[in-house]
């Protein structure tokens, strides 16, 4: 083989290479990446059932109701509308009533959140950004006041 | 008092960073040695003036100076004293004068170790250090001042956030950021040769220790990290594709295709601009990191107290470095041009593939770690890449670097031989795949494809690092006299990659046989796992310094034998009003048995997190080899055999003298 060719086939592998790894990024990509979603979205029924998302707002108060084990079932709430969200596991830390909340999970066919992972933070004054955002500007139309949740000016300190 | 004293000593400090910037450039302009010799002198007065101003926001933590507003902020007066030492480094202000600490530190030791380099690198190396230095002491005193006073001066501070309240993580930023900051000295080498065009075997000797040196520390802080999260955030996961974990991960992946490329410049005068590239690129994602980290842009445990004129800050300067950086090298790099050609099927071929896997893998998580905060900004939507995605990536792109990292250690420099290298190898293949089907088996009586992958890969990468020492050992007519002419970078080489392998099975083996359970147990009910059998005795109360806990016991059998019992803790810190999650760990080498707590029911009974995970503490014992590896590399003898001739002459000079 002469030189030239040793040099053209290296590029070839490499460009190969270069390709399977971009292929197998976008695709994984393409499956993995979850869009966050209020509860009015989701009641709007924009969300396909079974599509991987991410729900963001506030624990409706009295909503929580305890199941056999470890099952929970409570009400996720933004200042118009909520759903149901239902999870089997431990709760974090800093799951309260009337605090801010992040579930992963998807929409089942009778439009329930079936969370598979669910998130809070360890501060009080701690809401997610974008439950935060999706807050603002709300006017206190729905069941819950939105004013004891102040914008984020401080999240938790670590490392 | 004091801490006027090191607010002063940090506006000092940036009068002569900036002189340590200009003044060498000056003297390299007009080949002025005064000049060019102003830069240690400098270098070591801003060291002495940022150490001083650390000292001084220390004593205010050791004295709870409540009137400091950064004080007041993290600390309290129940705070045990070795908190409130790393209470310093606990938010956002201290951390920068910690990461300034740091810079300054190394900038020292660069014009104290550097005086056998030409004088016109070394103080050029400085000069870039010194334009860091200026940059960041701005940042500081513009925008995150630790000394700012507060009035009127509160009764109590607010604390430490208790996440923090742990040595692990006492000890996790320091080390972190010495890696971090490390690699600065690597760009400032790498600016330096493009500007003088210089770029030699010799110039690849020099960078290579500091190199390795800021590898290895990054290499510990990520291991602590990971052992920190394992610990204390109650999930028991060691990894989670957190934005803020990624950050630090990718200038690691890019730094380790830099200690390698390194070698290939040093050793075969090749890749000579792709070396100065990725030395631009580690920095740049340190400097990355950081502005992930303190923007306030992540969601995550991370993010600190968010104020969007310093992300803006960290990003302008961050443009700045990067972009000049960039710049000149677009303008210098043709000049570095490489003579010597390059067979794929030699030693610095391979590591130009390992390279590729490497900088390849970095982008990959790059893309999913920046992806969701473009589409952010651009306000397309908030959208959040998950660890799948992570994880589909970054597994199949280590698979070929694992056993690239067998071949690396045989084949020779310029070309190798397959013959020669299939004799070397057939033993430690043969090893691996009947480690890779006997281990799992015996261990966990079946065998999962991933188990096996990890112990085929992990065991081929051990056994094959360790064919340089033995050859290196054979060559010699005994065993002791082989034994002493084995080279520390030798060990290191060899250690590293057995540290990698180690690495590797224990993810391989926690991933596959890892059991995890959430259960709701009633005080004396018990639950079967795995082989292991929990029992749930109850939870009463516990108190702590600064907390009030509600501790768990929870006995473990396993078939009629008690094994241990754990002691899990939910604990309560009044200062902040904060819960935390102690989770208690009973560890061998082949397993751990984690339980934590998870909330307390009328009834008496909790909710609990129990897992067990085989081989996990393999992970960190991996990440510690890996360090122990670049210890031994970046002391070895012949970085040190010039300095030595170096000294012994100045010492003649000197009796010549007198």
């Amino acid at each position: 083989m002469t030189k030239r060719n040793q040099r053209l086939l290296g590029v070839a592998a490499l460009l190969i290479g270069v390709g399977v790894a971009a292929t197998l990024g976008f695709t994984a990509f393409r499956k993995n990446m979850m869009y966050f979603y209020t509860p009015s979205d989701l009641v709007a029924g924009t969300v396909p059932v079974g599509a991987a998302a991410q729900l963001g707002g506030l624990v409706e108060t009295g909503s929580l109701t305890r199941g056999e084990g470890l099952k929970v079932e409570f009400r996720v709430a933004d200042c118009a509308k909520n759903i149901p969200v239902r999870y089997e596991g431990v709760l974090p830390d800093l799951f309260r009533e009337g605090q801010g909340v992040v579930a992963d999970g998807y929409m089942n066919a009778e439009h329930v959140f079936i969370a598979t992972r669910i998130l809070a933070k360890h501060d009080e004054n701690y809401m997610p950004p974008q439950v935060a955002d999706a807050l603002k500007g709300n006017p206190d139309t729905g069941k819950h006041s939105c004013m004891p949740f102040k914008a984020v000016d401080k999240t938790v300190a670590a490392s | 008092m004091i801490p006027e004293l090191g607010h002063f000593a940090l506006i000092l400090a940036l009068g002569i960073a900036f002189l340590q910037t200009v003044a060498p450039l000056l003297g390299y302009q007009r080949r002025d040695a005064k000049l060019l010799a102003f830069a240690g002198s400098a270098a070591q007065a801003q060291f002495f003036c940022i150490a001083f101003a650390y000292a001084c926001l220390t004593i205010a933590f050791i004295n709870t100076d409540f009137s400091v507003a950064y004080v007041a902020q993290n600390a309290h007066t129940d705070l045990p004293m070795i908190y409130r030492v790393s209470a310093v480094w606990g938010a956002h202000e201290g951390s920068l004068l910690l990461w300034m600490l740091m810079l300054s530190g190394w900038t020292f030791a660069v014009s104290v170790f550097n005086r056998r380099i030409p004088a016109e690198l070394s103080a050029l190396v400085i000069a870039v250090l010194g334009v860091i230095s200026t940059g960041l002491l701005l940042f500081m005193l513009l925008t995150s001042n630790p000394f700012e006073r507060l009035f009127p001066v509160p009764l109590q501070g607010r604390d430490l956030n208790p996440l923090l309240q742990d040595f692990g993580l006492a000890i996790h930023p320091p080390t972190l950021y010495m890696g971090y900051v490390g690699f600065s000295v690597a760009f400032a080498f790498a600016v330096a040769a493009l500007i003088t065009g210089k770029l030699d075997a010799a110039w690849a000797r020099w960078t290579r220790p500091w190199t390795t040196t800021a590898w290895m520390f990054l290499t510990l802080g990520i291991t602590l990290g990971s052992w920190w999260a394992y610990n204390e955030l109650g999930w028991g996961g060691w990894w989670f594709w957190d934005p803020v974990e990624n950050a630090s991960f990718m200038p690691w992946l890019a730094g380790t295709a830099l200690i390698h490329s390194l070698a290939v410049t040093e050793k075969r005068g090749l890749l000579k601009s792709w070396t100065v590239l990725l030395a631009i690129l580690t920095f740049s994602l340190s400097l990355l990191g950081t502005f992930l980290v303190r923007s306030g842009v992540l969601v995550s445990v991370h993010a600190f107290a968010s104020d969007p004129a310093r992300g803006l800050f960290i990003l302008i300067f961050m443009a700045l470095v990067t972009g000049s950086a960039l710049t000149l090298y677009a303008w210098r790099a043709p000049k570095l041009a490489t003579v010597g050609e390059l067979h794929l099927f030699s030693r610095e071929g391979l590591l130009l593939l390992n390279n590729v896997f490497l900088v390849v893998a970095c982008a990959a998580i790059l893309v999913g770690t920046l992806y969701p905060l473009v589409i952010d900004a651009l306000k397309l939507g908030k959208i959040s890449v998950g660890p799948p995605y992570f994880n589909a990536v970054f597994l199949p792109l280590m698979v070929p670097l694992f056993v690239l990292v067998g071949f690396g250690a045989v084949v020779p420099w310029k070309k190798g031989r397959a013959g020669e290298t299939w004799q070397r190898l057939k033993m430690p293949a043969l090893f691996a795949v009947a480690f890779a089907i006997v281990v799992p088996l015996a261990l966990h009586g079946r065998a999962a494809l991933l188990a096996v992958t990890g112990g085929l890969l992990g065991a081929w990468t051990i056994v094959a690092a360790a064919q340089d020492v033995s050859r290196r050992i054979r060559a010699k007519p005994s065993f002791a006299a082989g034994l002493a002419s084995v080279p520390r970078a030798s060990w290191g080489m060899t250690l590293a990659h057995a540290g990698l392998g180690v690495w590797a099975l224990g993810v391989a083996f926690v991933i596959s046989y890892g059991y995890e359970k959430d259960v709701r147990l009633a005080p004396n009910a018990r639950t079967e796992i795995g082989d292991f059998s929990f029992g749930f005795v109850g939870a009463t109360e516990a108190k702590g310094p600064n907390f009030i806990a509600q501790q768990g016991e929870v006995t473990i059998e396993r078939g009629d034998h008690s094994v241990t019992t754990l002691y899990p803790q939910k604990r309560f810190y009044p200062s902040q009003r904060n819960v935390m999650t102690e989770s208690a760990v009973d560890a061998t080498l082949l397993r751990d048995l984690y339980v934590s707590l998870g909330e307390g029911f009328e009834d008496g009974s909790w909710s609990l997190r129990i897992y067990v995970k085989p081989m996990i503490r393999l992970i960190w014992l991996g990440g510690v080899l890996m360090f122990l590896g670049g210890c031994l590399a970046a002391s070895d003898r012949r970085y040190r055999l010039a300095k030595a001739a170096d000294r012994r002459l100045a010492v003649d000079g000197g009796t010549q003298a007198a």
